[in-house]
């Protein structure tokens, strides 16, 4: 399959955080290919594995990418049959306001958001951000009917297919990390093609929206000799300071930081100038929002890298990246892997 | 079965803050240890029985630990400064009456305070009323911490009361070790520790054990008071099926298998999306490679407060549902 | 004199090398195994004496400090912090850049040219920036690169009635109580651990329990200390000169008390002046410690320090000998066998 395939068929489909079995088929039908095993873990962390050759030290990577989208969950069902719901993950209210949705019930229902409207305000209201408590789906359902078909705890997703923007650019919901799943899939495309040592487990995590949960228990049970996260950073946009924010277009963003092993980051850094593949650096000091900080302090301690495809409008249901970073980051990825031996690996990862 | 009323009567009376677990973890261990096959505690505190069974290894959590009021500072005068251990409101605990874990007694009182919103925890103290710090030195120490003094309130529906948070878990987990005969499962009851300032004993805990399958049992709020903020968990309406909190989205398979217990048992439920908190399972399910887990729920109302309130009939289906839940062969 | 070259070193979580050499180098010598883990935690132990338990004591080796984010085109260095700093000890400080330490400035603009309203606010971090005295970005970028530390310039200065000014006392006075009861205590069976990143999460210390798997541990620590005047004593966490800070509870643990109240009985026995840390703010490894696989009993030990998490910390030397004494009897009761004995 076509990587921009992939990634639109993975952005149309819904896996909001807790409940991502909807595409677990669909990314194994893609990876099952070019992959030696595939298993689902207790909490649903579909982890792929890709051997390496002439492995005998068995050392081990682990790329994390989450499959997770955020969405929403009914909270309650109205009186007259509107329902109250809040967010799984990170969602501003205020982007969602007059949105399309589908409410996941015994079968799917089409349903818009809705708040009062402007007549029914008094004037300095259209000044305040709406809260999550103030909005309501109307499904267009009697209350019994609403009851027939939804349950409290039933998973709601945004309607919003991809939409392909000019040059190499794509806008849609779930980019992040769906845009990192594509380039875990764009990289073991290339590590089919290139020798590498390393058994390699790609790991498509659950939960990361709400606190890296999957990448937790999956790096528990993998124990890799070290990890790399695949997720998505803040792109550069004219409200944005800019030390705070990546280039679209200009490749993977390089994460410094304490939470990211030095010395693996330098031979991350010169793979990318060996191969010309552009990349930019993103600092942050602490414990990142990513996987990687998940993986770093697993066990005994996970050395640890990230990678950050500049994407912008995070969290809203047009978040845009660009095919060009996502094939870069793989690139990258790749040509890093193959460039790691047992050999070398203890020398880079003793301090 | 009946609804046990002496039973939680001494577990919310019998004290047991947070890292302070030792009586409330004896009198635990005195109701069941007849009725179990192992029981340890282990370094933090937790008291680990198990029922030996054949099946999945179940863990099954209620906390033990309440929250309490640790002595920081005692004054020329004997008036003792404190901090909160777990989450304490100023204003609930304004004038309350709060008892040591050697009986000593004692009220909260504040400085004057203009703006009643403002009361902060570090502008009140607690009157032993002993006359100087001498004498309040022979009756407390710095690092010592007392509760709210538990006061035990029921009619035929209703138990009025503080500490249910999370004793009435406590009263169900006991009644159930007692009701289960021959588990199927490989049960292992654990009361833990800590659980008010951070699930901490939950997280040790689950790591020796490893269980397959953990279900916690908790408190959880009520949407049912007025102007409460929409939350579809009300009192008498059933046993309460955690969906989320801040913790935990309880792994759908277990909830629906949770769910399906309920409906084949004709035990009322209701599904709870809380908007905030987190209880036990959140700890639990991240160990190690993983543990799908799940909570029951106690619908409770002024959780934290000196008189948090439950439904009778909520609880004993609450204890029904984990029963035939433990009872249950399942599959995963 | 060691904590003088400890304090003077640069370590900002993340960025440990230099400290982490030093700390090597004194005490290879005296350790039975010594290894630096995957993620830079130093885990010494000593053979000798031992009881049924794991015994542990640690100190992180980190420090708060900056981290280079961008070069803006006049030169001029764009920062963000490293740990918890109160952004406004940050304007009109020499720092020091990198592991060449290239000496720089944070500067603002002046109070002449800043309207009343601008002189009444905190200097926002996005307005500050440090100065190398480069004029261009291509001559900055000879020096300075994304992603290098920034730590404090502070030089180690002793001075009124035996008191320190270091930067980064937090926690290097833990570190040098650690390494020198390395080098004196013999024949005690013990884990000494350095831990990184304690400021940015204690990132550290959680892989660290997890590779010792210790059955009690003791933290050592730089801990708050605001003993000015005029403040209820309820709210004045530690006082300097009254002797080491034993915990009662933070934000991350809630002490065990046997161990806690063993502690404050071989403080009483051997006369050695002691104080409760009263706040219940912060947290620190011991959070990570006790927590790690099947749990464990923690103490912390403080040596109180004023103006923590600046280039400009004080502590007093009758402090850091009345901890160290402490230590030392504790150990003194580890090898008697007693003082695991029941916790």
């Amino acid at each position: 399959m076509n990587t921009k395939e992939f990634l639109i068929k993975l952005c149309n489909s819904r896996s909001v955080s807790g409940h991502e079995s909807d595409v677990v088929q669909l990314i194994e039908s893609a990876f099952s290919k070019y992959s030696d095993s595939i298993k689902v873990d207790n909490l649903g962390n579909v982890i792929i594995l890709k051997k390496g050759k002439n492995n005998i030290s068995n050392s081990k990577a682990m790329i994390a990418g989450h499959m997770d989208e955020i969405g929403l969950v009914v909270k309650s069902i109205e009186e007259n049959g509107f329902i109250k719901f809040t967010n799984i993950g990170g969602i501003d209210p205020r982007t969602i306001l007059s949105q399309e949705v589908t409410v996941h019930g015994t079968k799917d229902l089409f349903g818009v958001i809705v708040s009062k409207p402007p007549h029914l305000q008094e004037e300095s209201e259209n000044e305040k951000a709406l809260k999550m408590d103030e909005l309501y789906i109307d499904l267009g359902y009697d209350n019994n009917t609403v009851k027939n078909y939804v349950n409290i705890g039933d998973i709601i997703t945004i309607n919003r297919e991809i939409k392909e923007l000019r040059g190499d650019r794509l806008a849609g919901k779930s980019l992040d990390d769906k845009a990192g799943i594509a380039s875990m899939y764009e990289c073991i495309k290339e590590l089919s093609k290139i020798e590498h040592e390393l058994d390699i487990y790609f790991v498509c995590t659950v939960q990361e929206e709400v606190g890296l949960r999957g990448a937790t228990t999956s790096a528990y049970k993998i124990n890799p000799d070290f990890g790399v996260a695949i997720d998505v950073g803040f792109a550069s946009t004219p409200e944005l300071p800019k030390k705070h924010t990546i280039d679209m277009g200009m490749g993977p963003g390089i994460t410094i930081g304490g939470n990211i092993h030095p010395k693996l980051r330098e031979k991350l850094v010169e793979t990318a100038k060996e191969y010309n593949i552009p990349f930019q650096y993103e600092v942050a000091p602490g414990g990142i929002g990513t996987d990687a900080n998940a993986m770093q302090i697993t066990r005994e301690g996970i050395p640890t890298l990230n990678l950050s495809i500049p994407l912008r409008y995070m969290h809203t249901s047009v978040e845009v990246v660009d095919m060009k970073d996502i094939k870069n980051t793989a690139k990258l990825l790749a040509f890093f892997i193959a460039s790691i031996t047992s050999d070398n690996l203890e020398g880079l990862l003793c301090y | 079965m009946e609804f046990n009323s002496k039973l939680l009567e001494e577990l919310v009376k019998t004290y047991g803050p947070s890292g302070n677990e030792t009586r409330i973890c004896n009198y635990i261990k005195g109701q069941i240890e007849n009725y179990v096959d192992e029981i340890i505690i282990d370094s933090l505190g937790n008291l680990i029985a198990r029922k030996k069974g054949n099946g999945k290894k179940i863990m099954i959590a209620a906390h033990m630990d309440q929250i309490g009021l640790m002595v920081t500072d005692i004054d020329d005068n004997g008036f003792l400064r404190f901090t909160n251990i777990g989450g304490v409101s100023p204003l609930v605990s304004l004038h309350q009456h709060v008892i040591f874990e050697n009986g000593v007694l004692g009220i909260i009182a504040k400085e004057p305070v203009e703006d009643i919103s403002k009361l902060r925890l570090s502008n009140m103290y607690i009157d032993i009323g002993v006359k100087d710090k001498k004498e309040a030195e022979s009756l407390v120490n710095i690092g010592d911490v007392c509760v709210y003094l538990p006061h035990y309130c029921e009619n035929e529906n209703t138990v009025f009361t503080s500490a249910l948070d999370d004793r009435i878990g406590c009263y169900i987990a006991i009644e159930a070790i007692k009701a289960i005969e021959n588990p199927i499962n490989d049960l292992y009851f654990v009361f833990t520790a800590q659980e008010e300032v951070g699930t901490r004993g939950a997280k040790t805990s689950a790591y020796r054990i490893d269980p397959d399958i953990c279900i916690s049992i908790d408190v959880t709020g009520s949407g049912d008071t007025p102007k409460a903020k929409t939350f579809a968990v009300g009192l008498g309406k059933g046993t309460a099926i955690k969906v989320k909190d801040q913790s935990i989205l309880t792994h759908p398979k277990l909830r629906n298998i949770m769910i399906e217990v309920a409906k084949n048992n004709n035990i009322p439920y209701q599904l709870e999306v809380l908007e905030y908190g987190g209880t036990d399972s959140g700890a639990v399910h991240l160990t190690k490679e993983g543990v799908p887990s799940g909570v029951i729920s106690i619908p409770t109302r002024y959780v934290h407060s000196t008189t948090e309130m439950v439904s009778k009939n909520d609880v004993m289906n609450s204890l029904k549902l984990l029963i035939k839940l433990l009872e249950h062969n399942i599959e995963f | 004199m060691l904590l003088k070259k400890l304090t003077e070193a640069s370590g900002v979580s993340g960025n440990e090398k230099e400290v982490r050499d030093i700390i090597i180098s004194e005490i290879k010598d005296y350790v039975d195994d010594l290894k630096v883990d995957k993620l830079g935690n130093v885990i010494a132990y000593k053979n000798g004496k031992s009881s049924s338990k794991i015994f542990m004591i640690t100190a992180h080796m980190d420090e708060v400090g900056l981290i280079v984010t961008d070069i803006d085109d006049k030169g001029l260095i764009k920062f963000t912090t490293v740990g918890g700093i109160d952004k406004r000890i940050l304007v009109s400080k020499p720092v020091l850049i990198g592991d060449s330490k290239i000496p720089g400035v944070i500067g603002s603009k002046p109070i002449h040219l800043q309207k009343k309203s601008e002189r009444e606010k905190a200097i926002d971090i996005d307005s500050l920036y440090i100065d190398i005295g480069t004029d261009t970005k291509d001559e900055t970028s000879k020096y300075v690169k994304i992603g290098d530390y920034v730590a404090f310039d502070s030089i180690y200065v002793e001075f009124g009635d035996n008191m320190i000014k270091a930067k980064a006392l937090d926690n290097r006075v833990g570190c040098s109580l650690l390494v020198e009861l390395i080098k004196e205590v013999k024949d005690i069976s013990f884990y000494g651990v350095f831990t990184v990143m304690e400021e940015i999460g204690l990132r550290g210390a959680g892989p660290a329990a997890y590779y010792v798997d210790p059955d009690i541990s003791i933290v050592l620590e730089g801990t708050l200390c605001f003993d000015v005047p005029k403040i209820d004593s309820h709210l004045i966490p530690t006082y300097i000169n009254k002797g080491p800070a034993i915990s009662l509870m933070d934000r991350t643990t809630i002490f065990n008390k046997a161990l806690r109240e063993r502690i404050v009985d071989i403080a009483i026995k051997n006369n050695i002046p002691y104080q409760y840390r009263k706040s219940s703010m912060g947290g620190n490894d011991s959070g990570r410690i006790h927590t790690t696989k099947e749990g464990s009993v923690t103490a912390t030990i403080s040596v109180p320090c004023r103006n923590i998490h600046s280039p400009t910390s004080v502590m007093s030397k009758k402090d850091y000998e009345n901890t160290y004494k402490l230590l030392k009897a504790i150990l003194k009761e580890y090898e008697k066998g007693e003082f695991t004995d029941g916790i």
